[in-house]
């Protein structure tokens, strides 16, 4: 890492205010060569910034930490049955905390699928949503791909086998954030707030960008503002959730495939509503409405399962090396609509839960 | 102890601090220590370099093998990952610090009972790891230890012999050897 100076931030608007980049903007270069010594950058739990800043993809002139300010961590249920989770809530205690298993019972269990448990006791959920993509040519700082201001996508032509399989014209990055799938699953909110201490909420479904929309950048957050807190929306007391994932290793790794199945079950095996969100599939989480309206109203049972999964790939334009994905993708949707809705699978449900 | 206030201010909300090294306290092992770090120095750097613990691992210097493995407080986290500069008053606990005077910890006497090391290069973070577990849970089954060790990378192969290692001290019995 080159040398830096450091701030420990006094409060969230000093912190918006002294930023000068989001570290997406201090990424991108004309030349490949990040001279971002002046840039300053927030740092929560540092796991993603660091990273980057030790490969030299990044050289901020100074880190604002605000992995030490009060208040920005708690879990708390509102008053209509939500759940506001503050930026700095870390992934362990996400994990571990017993009211989030009974309402959101999906997001309990990506994050506890997230990293290592050390990892998970360090990184916030602020940081996780905003770190940057796992591409291996984008980590790499001998190619100065297209998402980092230069000229070519390495990916396709490349090795592309972890990338997405879904809107990937342009670039195909997947987004690297697990608890991020089942968050869009719940139709989760984003709330930032600027210097000025004003406070806007946005859907994630807004705040996630693909690359059509803008090849820099993976969401919307501003110069000068941060992300304080992640919405839940109260829950139908009949949604059940499952969330599944599928890697190469059963723990502690990015998944190749993931999905995050809300269900709201109307008492008698059928389904009112289904909400399913395909992970490691897409520039953002994605959302699989062919397989959605496919079960809204639908009785689940294993042949109704089987067709959302085969519904769920609608659209998909594999690249090269990563149409392996599909099949896996159909099969977690399968059996995590099946678990949601409290029907057996034969096969083991979450080969990596802990 | 004006002094050390003063030590400790360097990394104080709203100050700002470096790049230049800077004198901070860091409370290992149950005592307080005073050191020169950058704020770019990680905490396993400043436990390796100036506090002379090399106990402490550093492989992937990525958090992927945990082969630095300390605790901040209760927490076991990868020291790799950690400025020294943000730990201020937290309890840091390296291999060092977890054996008493003249017994080791329990864990260390199961690692040898159990032959759970082998080249011995990620030994200390599979041990703090496994300590931390026992330490919130005295009683772990064979999931939860599969999962408190899952950051773990031991290119010898040592885990079975660290989950059997594991299962002894929670059961207090033989578990069977594969
Ligand atoms: C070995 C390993 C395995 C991993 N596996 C997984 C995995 O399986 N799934 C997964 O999801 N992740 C995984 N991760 C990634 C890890 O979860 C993220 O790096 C971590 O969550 C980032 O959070 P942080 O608090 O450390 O963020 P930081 O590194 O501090 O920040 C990340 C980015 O967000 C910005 N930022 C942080 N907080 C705020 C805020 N509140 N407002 C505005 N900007 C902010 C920073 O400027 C920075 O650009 C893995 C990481 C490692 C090292
Ligand atoms: S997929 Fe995106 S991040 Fe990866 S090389 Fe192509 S442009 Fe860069």
């Amino acid at each position: 890492m080159e040398p830096f100076a450091w701030q420990p931030a006094a409060s969230p608007s000093e912190a918006a205010s002294i930023a000068t980049h989001t570290t997406a903007e201090a990424m991108l270069t004309l030349t490949g060569r990040p001279d971002t010594q002046q840039a300053m950058l927030i740092k929560a739990g540092g796991v993603d910034l660091l990273d980057l800043m030790k490969e030299g993809l990044v050289n901020p002139g100074r880190l604002i930490d605000i992995s030490r300010l009060p208040d920005l961590d708690g879990i708390s249920g509102e008053p209509d049955g939500g759940v506001r989770i503050g930026a700095l809530a870390t992934l362990a205690r996400i994990a571990a905390h017993p009211a989030l298993q009974q309402s959101h019972a999906a997001l309990s269990q990506a994050a506890a699928l997230a990293a290592s448990p050390q990892i998970r006791n360090r990184a916030t959920l602020g940081g996780n949503l905003l770190q940057r993509p796992r591409c291996w040519y984008f980590r790499s700082a001998a190619h100065h791909c297209l998402r980092k201001g230069g000229a070519h996508c390495f990916a396709f032509p490349g090795d592309n086998r972890y990338h997405a399989v879904f809107a990937n014209q342009g670039c195909a990055i997947v987004h690297a954030s697990t608890p991020a799938t089942a968050l869009a699953a719940y139709r989760a909110e984003v709330e930032l707030a600027d210097s000025a201490g004003h406070r806007r909420r946005v859907p994630l479904a807004d705040f996630f960008v693909l690359p059509q929309a803008d090849m820099h950048r993976e969401n919307t957050l501003a110069r000068g503002e941060l992300l304080t807190a992640v919405w839940l929306p109260p829950q139908k007391p009949d949604c059940r959730a499952q969330y599944l994932q599928i890697g190469e290793r059963a723990a502690f790794d990015w998944p190749l495939a993931a999905v995050a199945a809300v269900l709201d079950m109307d008492g008698t095996g059928h389904c009112r509503q289904a909400s399913i969100v395909l992970g490691a599939a897409a520039p953002v989480p994605w959302r699989a409405r062919q397989a959605e309206a496919l079960l809204a109203g639908a009785r689940i049972d294993s042949a109704t399962a089987a067709a959302a999964g085969e519904a769920a790939l609608a659209g998909a334009t594999p690249l090269s090396q990563n149409a392996y994905k599909l099949p896996l993708l159909a099969a977690l949707v399968r059996r995590a609509v099946l678990s949601a809705a409290a029907i057996d699978t034969v096969l083991p449900a979450n080969p990596g839960a802990p | 102890m004006a002094n050390e206030h003063r030590k400790e201010d360097a990394a104080a909300a709203g100050r700002i601090a470096g790049p230049a090294p800077l004198p901070i306290v860091l409370r290992v092992n149950g005592e307080t220590r005073e050191l020169m770090v950058e704020p770019r120095t990680t905490l396993a750097e400043a436990l390796r370099g100036p506090l002379g613990l090399t106990g402490t691992k550093i492989a992937c210097n990525h958090g992927v093998c945990s082969a630095c493995t300390v605790w901040l407080d209760d927490l076991a986290v990868a020291s790799c990952s950690v400025l020294a500069i943000e730990v201020g008053e937290r309890r840091i606990t390296t291999i060092e610090g977890l054996a008493g005077q003249d017994r080791l910890h329990p864990v260390q006497a199961a690692f040898i009972d159990y032959d759970a090391v082998q080249c011995g290069f990620c030994t200390p973070g599979l041990v703090m790891s496994c300590a931390a577990l026992l330490a919130r849970n005295p009683r772990p089954d064979r999931k939860e230890i599969e999962t408190a060790i899952s950051g773990h990378l031991c290119r010898c192969g040592t885990y079975p012999h660290v989950v059997q290692a594991m299962l002894a001290l929670g059961t207090r019995e033989e578990p069977d050897l594969e």
